[in-house]
Protein backbone atom coordinates (compact mmCIF):
# COMPACT_ATOMS: atom_id res chain seq x y z
CA UNK A 1 0.00 0.00 0.00
CA UNK A 2 2.66 2.26 1.09
CA UNK A 3 4.55 1.77 -1.64
CA UNK A 4 1.95 3.00 -4.14
CA UNK A 5 2.82 6.53 -2.72
CA UNK A 6 5.30 7.98 -3.77
CA UNK A 7 7.39 10.43 -1.96
CA UNK A 8 7.04 13.04 -5.01
CA UNK A 9 3.07 12.96 -3.79
CA UNK A 10 3.55 13.15 -0.22
CA UNK A 11 5.73 16.63 -0.72
CA UNK A 12 3.37 17.83 -3.42
CA UNK A 13 -0.08 17.21 -1.28
CA UNK A 14 2.02 19.37 1.77
CA UNK A 15 3.22 21.94 -0.31
CA UNK A 16 0.02 22.47 -2.10
CA UNK A 17 0.27 25.55 -4.59
CA UNK A 18 3.97 25.49 -4.66
CA UNK A 19 5.86 24.63 -7.62
CA UNK A 20 7.75 21.71 -6.88
CA UNK A 21 10.91 23.09 -7.65
CA UNK A 22 10.43 26.45 -5.37
CA UNK A 23 12.77 24.78 -3.12
CA UNK A 24 14.44 27.74 -0.29
CA UNK A 25 17.90 28.13 -0.66
CA UNK A 26 20.68 25.82 1.21
CA UNK A 27 22.74 26.89 3.99
CA UNK A 28 25.63 24.92 5.34
CA UNK A 29 25.39 25.17 9.16
CA UNK A 30 28.55 25.35 11.65
CA UNK A 31 28.94 24.60 15.30
CA UNK A 32 31.66 25.69 17.72
CA UNK A 33 31.09 23.10 20.98
CA UNK A 34 33.29 25.40 23.48
CA UNK A 35 35.26 29.29 23.33
CA UNK A 36 38.26 28.93 21.26
CA UNK A 37 37.68 25.51 19.41
CA UNK A 38 36.98 25.41 15.91
CA UNK A 39 33.29 26.01 14.01
CA UNK A 40 32.56 22.42 12.56
CA UNK A 41 30.25 21.71 9.65
CA UNK A 42 27.24 20.40 11.37
CA UNK A 43 25.09 19.94 8.33
CA UNK A 44 22.63 21.78 6.00
CA UNK A 45 18.79 23.48 5.97
CA UNK A 46 16.73 25.61 4.17
CA UNK A 47 16.06 29.26 4.86
CA UNK A 48 15.05 32.27 2.47
CA UNK A 49 17.10 34.86 4.48
CA UNK A 50 20.28 34.67 7.04
CA UNK A 51 18.36 35.73 9.92
CA UNK A 52 16.17 32.66 9.20
CA UNK A 53 18.72 30.22 8.64
CA UNK A 54 20.20 31.58 12.17
CA UNK A 55 17.33 30.33 13.85
CA UNK A 56 17.08 27.15 12.00
CA UNK A 57 20.23 25.98 12.75
CA UNK A 58 19.75 26.83 16.40
CA UNK A 59 16.65 24.74 16.39
CA UNK A 60 17.66 22.00 14.01
CA UNK A 61 21.30 22.00 15.11
CA UNK A 62 21.51 23.38 18.34
CA UNK A 63 18.50 22.58 20.33
CA UNK A 64 20.06 20.40 22.50
CA UNK A 65 23.08 22.45 24.11
CA UNK A 66 26.54 21.90 23.29
CA UNK A 67 26.87 24.74 21.26
CA UNK A 68 28.09 28.63 21.95
CA UNK A 69 28.20 29.69 18.35
CA UNK A 70 26.66 29.31 15.22
CA UNK A 71 27.73 29.89 11.31
CA UNK A 72 25.71 30.16 8.56
CA UNK A 73 27.07 29.94 5.26
CA UNK A 74 24.82 30.26 1.50
CA UNK A 75 25.92 26.48 -0.19
CA UNK A 76 26.01 28.42 -3.09
CA UNK A 77 29.34 30.07 -1.67
CA UNK A 78 31.34 27.35 -0.79
CA UNK A 79 33.93 26.52 -3.55
CA UNK A 80 34.53 22.73 -2.54
CA UNK A 81 37.41 20.54 -4.64
CA UNK A 82 35.81 17.89 -7.01
CA UNK A 83 36.51 13.66 -7.10
CA UNK A 84 37.98 14.47 -10.27
CA UNK A 85 41.07 16.39 -8.16
CA UNK A 86 41.59 13.63 -6.03
CA UNK A 87 45.05 12.69 -7.29
CA UNK A 88 46.78 15.69 -7.69
CA UNK A 89 45.17 17.15 -4.77
CA UNK A 90 45.31 14.97 -1.90
CA UNK A 91 47.96 11.94 -3.74
CA UNK A 92 51.53 13.44 -3.58
CA UNK A 93 51.12 13.97 0.33
CA UNK A 94 50.43 10.08 0.97
CA UNK A 95 54.11 8.73 0.30
CA UNK A 96 56.53 11.15 2.32
CA UNK A 97 57.04 10.53 5.55
CA UNK A 98 59.42 13.14 5.97
CA UNK A 99 56.41 15.86 5.64
CA UNK A 100 55.81 14.11 8.76
CA UNK A 101 57.21 15.31 12.19
CA UNK A 102 56.72 12.04 13.34
CA UNK A 103 59.37 11.41 10.64
CA UNK A 104 62.26 12.53 12.59
CA UNK A 105 63.44 11.60 16.19
CA UNK A 106 62.99 13.93 18.78
CA UNK A 107 67.03 14.41 20.37
CA UNK A 108 67.07 12.85 23.88
CA UNK A 109 67.10 15.92 26.53
CA UNK A 110 64.78 17.67 24.20
CA UNK A 111 61.72 18.24 26.27
CA UNK A 112 58.00 19.63 26.00
CA UNK A 113 57.48 19.01 22.33
CA UNK B 1 -12.39 25.51 59.13
CA UNK B 2 -12.10 26.98 62.70
CA UNK B 3 -14.98 26.12 63.67
CA UNK B 4 -17.35 28.41 63.19
CA UNK B 5 -16.74 30.92 66.35
CA UNK B 6 -16.29 33.67 63.76
CA UNK B 7 -18.87 36.42 63.97
CA UNK B 8 -20.95 35.66 60.30
CA UNK B 9 -20.18 37.88 57.51
CA UNK B 10 -22.23 39.35 54.88
CA UNK B 11 -18.92 40.16 52.79
CA UNK B 12 -17.02 37.30 52.20
CA UNK B 13 -13.44 37.83 53.54
CA UNK B 14 -11.09 37.87 50.68
CA UNK B 15 -9.84 35.07 49.96
CA UNK B 16 -6.74 34.13 52.03
CA UNK B 17 -3.24 34.70 50.25
CA UNK B 18 -2.02 31.46 49.42
CA UNK B 19 -5.53 30.51 47.55
CA UNK B 20 -4.51 33.73 45.65
CA UNK B 21 -1.37 32.92 44.85
CA UNK B 22 -2.41 29.08 43.55
CA UNK B 23 -4.96 30.79 41.25
CA UNK B 24 -2.53 33.09 40.41
CA UNK B 25 -0.03 30.53 39.25
CA UNK B 26 -2.59 28.11 37.80
CA UNK B 27 -3.41 31.33 35.16
CA UNK B 28 0.28 31.33 34.16
CA UNK B 29 0.85 27.50 34.34
CA UNK B 30 -2.21 26.66 31.74
CA UNK B 31 -1.27 29.49 29.33
CA UNK B 32 1.96 27.80 28.77
CA UNK B 33 0.37 24.18 29.50
CA UNK B 34 -2.55 25.13 26.46
CA UNK B 35 -0.69 27.18 24.29
CA UNK B 36 2.00 24.18 24.26
CA UNK B 37 -0.29 21.60 23.10
CA UNK B 38 -1.60 24.15 20.71
CA UNK B 39 1.50 24.17 18.74
CA UNK B 40 2.69 20.70 19.19
CA UNK B 41 -0.65 19.89 17.07
CA UNK B 42 1.66 21.46 14.34
CA UNK B 43 4.79 18.25 14.70
CA UNK B 44 4.85 16.37 11.53
CA UNK B 45 2.57 19.06 9.69
CA UNK B 46 4.81 22.25 9.72
CA UNK B 47 5.08 23.98 6.29
CA UNK B 48 8.86 22.87 6.19
CA UNK B 49 10.87 20.28 7.71
CA UNK B 50 13.28 23.65 9.38
CA UNK B 51 9.90 25.53 10.93
CA UNK B 52 8.46 21.94 12.07
CA UNK B 53 11.11 21.65 14.34
CA UNK B 54 11.28 25.36 15.40
CA UNK B 55 7.36 25.39 16.52
CA UNK B 56 7.59 22.00 18.14
CA UNK B 57 10.84 22.82 20.16
CA UNK B 58 8.66 26.38 21.27
CA UNK B 59 5.87 23.88 22.15
CA UNK B 60 8.44 21.66 24.31
CA UNK B 61 9.82 25.23 25.89
CA UNK B 62 6.31 25.82 26.95
CA UNK B 63 5.63 22.88 28.13
CA UNK B 64 8.63 22.70 30.23
CA UNK B 65 7.23 26.13 32.03
CA UNK B 66 4.06 24.78 32.54
CA UNK B 67 5.57 21.87 34.80
CA UNK B 68 7.74 24.12 36.53
CA UNK B 69 4.86 26.41 36.97
CA UNK B 70 2.20 23.86 38.13
CA UNK B 71 4.80 21.71 40.30
CA UNK B 72 4.88 24.92 42.51
CA UNK B 73 1.50 25.67 42.27
CA UNK B 74 0.90 22.11 44.02
CA UNK B 75 2.76 23.05 46.57
CA UNK B 76 0.87 26.64 47.11
CA UNK B 77 -1.98 24.65 47.24
CA UNK B 78 -1.04 22.00 49.73
CA UNK B 79 -3.35 19.13 48.80
CA UNK B 80 -0.98 16.83 47.66
CA UNK B 81 -1.52 17.56 43.78
CA UNK B 82 1.51 17.37 41.25
CA UNK B 83 1.59 19.33 38.15
CA UNK B 84 0.08 15.79 36.15
CA UNK B 85 -2.77 15.81 38.62
CA UNK B 86 -3.02 19.89 37.62
CA UNK B 87 -2.41 18.85 33.91
CA UNK B 88 -4.69 15.83 33.59
CA UNK B 89 -7.06 15.22 35.78
CA UNK B 90 -8.45 19.14 36.00
CA UNK B 91 -11.91 19.84 34.24
CA UNK B 92 -12.52 22.47 31.86
CA UNK B 93 -14.22 25.17 33.65
CA UNK B 94 -11.00 24.56 36.49
CA UNK B 95 -8.45 25.83 33.89
CA UNK B 96 -7.28 29.51 33.78
CA UNK B 97 -5.31 30.11 30.71
CA UNK B 98 -6.66 33.21 28.62
CA UNK B 99 -8.88 32.16 25.64
CA UNK B 100 -6.15 33.78 23.17
CA UNK B 101 -4.28 30.70 23.57
CA UNK B 102 -6.95 27.99 23.53
CA UNK B 103 -8.48 28.92 19.83
CA UNK B 104 -7.67 26.52 17.09
CA UNK B 105 -4.32 26.46 15.51
CA UNK B 106 -5.96 28.01 12.31
CA UNK B 107 -3.42 28.18 9.15
CA UNK B 108 0.28 29.15 9.84
CA UNK B 109 -0.27 32.96 9.84
CA UNK B 110 -2.88 32.69 12.32
CA UNK B 111 -0.39 30.32 14.50
CA UNK B 112 1.91 32.84 14.09
CA UNK B 113 0.08 35.59 14.93
CA UNK B 114 -1.32 34.32 17.98
CA UNK B 115 2.10 33.51 18.77
CA UNK B 116 3.74 36.91 18.05
CA UNK B 117 0.79 38.07 20.57
CA UNK B 118 1.53 36.01 23.45
CA UNK B 119 5.47 36.22 23.20
CA UNK B 120 5.55 39.85 23.57
CA UNK B 121 2.96 39.36 26.37
CA UNK B 122 5.18 36.48 27.89
CA UNK B 123 8.76 38.89 27.63
CA UNK B 124 7.12 41.79 29.38
CA UNK B 125 5.65 39.97 31.94
CA UNK B 126 8.32 37.43 32.59
CA UNK B 127 10.70 40.09 32.45
CA UNK B 128 8.27 41.74 35.69
CA UNK B 129 8.36 38.38 37.25
CA UNK B 130 11.87 37.88 37.32
CA UNK B 131 12.02 40.23 39.98
CA UNK B 132 9.14 38.76 42.13
CA UNK B 133 9.12 38.97 45.93
CA UNK B 134 8.42 35.08 45.95
CA UNK B 135 11.86 33.56 45.38
CA UNK B 136 11.10 30.40 43.50
CA UNK B 137 8.32 32.10 40.99
CA UNK B 138 11.32 35.10 39.96
CA UNK B 139 13.59 32.09 39.36
CA UNK B 140 10.98 30.33 37.06
CA UNK B 141 10.24 33.94 34.82
CA UNK B 142 14.30 34.47 34.84
CA UNK B 143 14.52 30.76 33.45
CA UNK B 144 11.48 31.06 30.86
CA UNK B 145 12.42 34.48 29.88
CA UNK B 146 15.14 33.66 27.53
CA UNK B 147 13.36 31.22 26.64
CA UNK B 148 10.53 33.72 25.49
CA UNK B 149 12.93 36.71 24.22
CA UNK B 150 14.01 33.81 21.52
CA UNK B 151 10.16 32.66 20.94
CA UNK B 152 9.75 36.40 19.96
CA UNK B 153 12.30 36.77 17.64
CA UNK B 154 11.24 33.42 15.70
CA UNK B 155 7.62 34.46 15.73
CA UNK B 156 8.45 38.36 15.10
CA UNK B 157 10.43 37.27 12.25
CA UNK B 158 7.38 35.46 10.53
CA UNK B 159 5.59 38.49 11.00
CA UNK B 160 7.50 40.22 9.25
CA UNK B 161 7.85 37.65 6.55
CA UNK B 162 4.34 36.65 6.38
CA UNK B 163 3.12 40.76 6.32
CA UNK B 164 5.70 42.20 3.78
CA UNK B 165 5.16 38.78 1.59
CA UNK B 166 3.38 37.78 -0.97
CA UNK B 167 -0.09 39.22 -1.29
CA UNK B 168 -1.62 35.78 -0.16
CA UNK B 169 0.46 36.04 2.90
CA UNK B 170 -0.30 39.71 4.11
CA UNK B 171 -4.09 38.74 3.64
CA UNK B 172 -3.98 35.51 5.94
CA UNK B 173 -1.75 37.37 8.50
CA UNK B 174 -4.11 40.79 8.17
CA UNK B 175 -6.78 38.06 8.92
CA UNK B 176 -5.20 36.48 11.50
CA UNK B 177 -4.58 39.86 13.68
CA UNK B 178 -7.98 41.00 12.98
CA UNK B 179 -9.73 37.68 14.24
CA UNK B 180 -7.13 37.71 17.25
CA UNK B 181 -7.38 41.00 18.43
CA UNK B 182 -10.23 40.97 20.76
CA UNK B 183 -8.61 38.07 22.64
CA UNK B 184 -5.45 40.47 23.89
CA UNK B 185 -7.68 42.08 25.93
CA UNK B 186 -8.35 39.31 28.26
CA UNK B 187 -4.45 39.32 29.33
CA UNK B 188 -4.21 42.96 30.29
CA UNK B 189 -7.96 42.61 32.23
CA UNK B 190 -6.57 43.00 36.44
CA UNK B 191 -9.22 41.12 38.43
CA UNK B 192 -9.06 40.58 42.65
CA UNK B 193 -6.36 37.87 42.20
CA UNK B 194 -3.67 40.29 40.19
CA UNK B 195 -4.10 43.11 42.74
CA UNK B 196 -4.00 40.62 45.48
CA UNK B 197 -0.54 39.90 43.59
CA UNK B 198 0.50 42.84 43.08
CA UNK B 199 0.01 44.39 46.38
CA UNK B 200 1.83 41.23 48.11
CA UNK B 201 4.85 42.04 45.46
CA UNK B 202 4.28 38.91 43.68
CA UNK B 203 2.97 40.36 40.41
CA UNK B 204 3.39 43.31 38.14
CA UNK B 205 0.79 45.61 37.42
CA UNK B 206 -0.87 44.72 34.28
CA UNK B 207 -1.98 47.80 33.10
CA UNK B 208 1.82 48.98 32.56
CA UNK B 209 2.37 46.44 31.04
CA UNK B 210 0.03 46.91 28.50
CA UNK B 211 1.64 49.97 27.09
CA UNK B 212 4.74 48.36 26.93
CA UNK B 213 3.10 45.37 24.89
CA UNK B 214 1.21 48.06 23.20
CA UNK B 215 4.45 49.63 21.81
CA UNK B 216 6.33 46.26 21.07
CA UNK B 217 3.90 45.09 18.73
CA UNK B 218 2.92 48.15 16.99
CA UNK B 219 6.34 48.51 16.16
CA UNK B 220 7.00 44.69 14.39
CA UNK B 221 3.23 45.26 12.77
CA UNK B 222 4.03 48.56 10.74
CA UNK B 223 7.17 47.26 9.93
CA UNK B 224 5.55 44.19 8.64
CA UNK B 225 2.93 46.78 6.56
CA UNK B 226 0.05 45.93 8.56
CA UNK B 227 -2.29 47.30 10.21
CA UNK B 228 -3.58 47.12 14.18
CA UNK B 229 -7.25 46.56 14.34
CA UNK B 230 -7.65 49.19 16.39
CA UNK B 231 -6.96 50.21 20.15
CA UNK B 232 -6.33 47.03 23.18
CA UNK B 233 -10.33 46.19 24.11
CA UNK B 234 -10.64 47.26 27.49
CA UNK B 235 -12.27 45.08 29.71
CA UNK B 236 -13.40 46.28 32.80
CA UNK B 237 -12.25 42.75 34.71
CA UNK B 238 -11.04 39.35 33.54
CA UNK B 239 -14.13 37.17 33.30
CA UNK B 240 -13.26 35.10 30.49
CA UNK B 241 -10.74 32.00 30.77
CA UNK B 242 -9.38 33.50 34.21
CA UNK B 243 -12.24 32.48 35.81
CA UNK B 244 -12.65 29.31 33.74
CA UNK B 245 -15.28 30.33 31.24
CA UNK B 246 -13.55 29.42 27.67
CA UNK B 247 -14.57 28.83 23.96
CA UNK B 248 -15.84 25.70 22.90
CA UNK B 249 -12.66 24.82 21.45
CA UNK B 250 -10.73 24.10 25.12
CA UNK B 251 -13.17 20.98 26.39
CA UNK B 252 -12.18 19.10 22.79
CA UNK B 253 -8.43 19.98 23.43
CA UNK B 254 -8.15 18.61 26.73
CA UNK B 255 -10.13 15.50 25.98
CA UNK B 256 -7.24 15.07 23.43
CA UNK B 257 -4.66 15.83 25.80
CA UNK B 258 -5.92 14.20 29.37
CA UNK B 259 -7.38 10.40 27.42
CA UNK B 260 -3.88 8.55 27.94
CA UNK B 261 -3.30 10.06 31.64
CA UNK B 262 -7.07 9.37 32.17
CA UNK B 263 -7.13 6.09 30.86
CA UNK B 264 -4.31 4.45 32.29
CA UNK B 265 -3.83 6.33 35.79
CA UNK B 266 -0.56 6.54 37.27
CA UNK B 267 1.37 4.72 34.18
CA UNK B 268 4.72 5.51 33.05
CA UNK B 269 7.08 4.26 30.23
Amino acid sequence: MASTVSNQQIVGDQAAGMPADAQWPVWEVFTQSAQGAPHEHAGSLHAVDAEQALQNARDVYARRGGVISLWVVPSGAITASSPGDGGPFFDPGSDKAYRHPQFYKVPRGVRGV
Amino acid sequence: MTGGTTTPSVVPAPAPMPNAFFEYLLRLGDDRLVLGHRLSEWCGHGPVLEEDIALSNVALDLLGQATMLLRLAGEVEGRGRTEDALAYFREVVEFRNAQLVELPTGDFAYTIARQFLFDVYAVVLLDALSTSRHAELAAIAAKSLKEAKYHVRHSGEWMLKLGDGTEESHRRAQRALDELWRFTGELFAPDEIDRAMREAGIAPDLGALRATWESLVRDVIDRATLTLPGDVPRLPTARGGRAGAHTEYLGHMLAEMQIIARSHPGASW
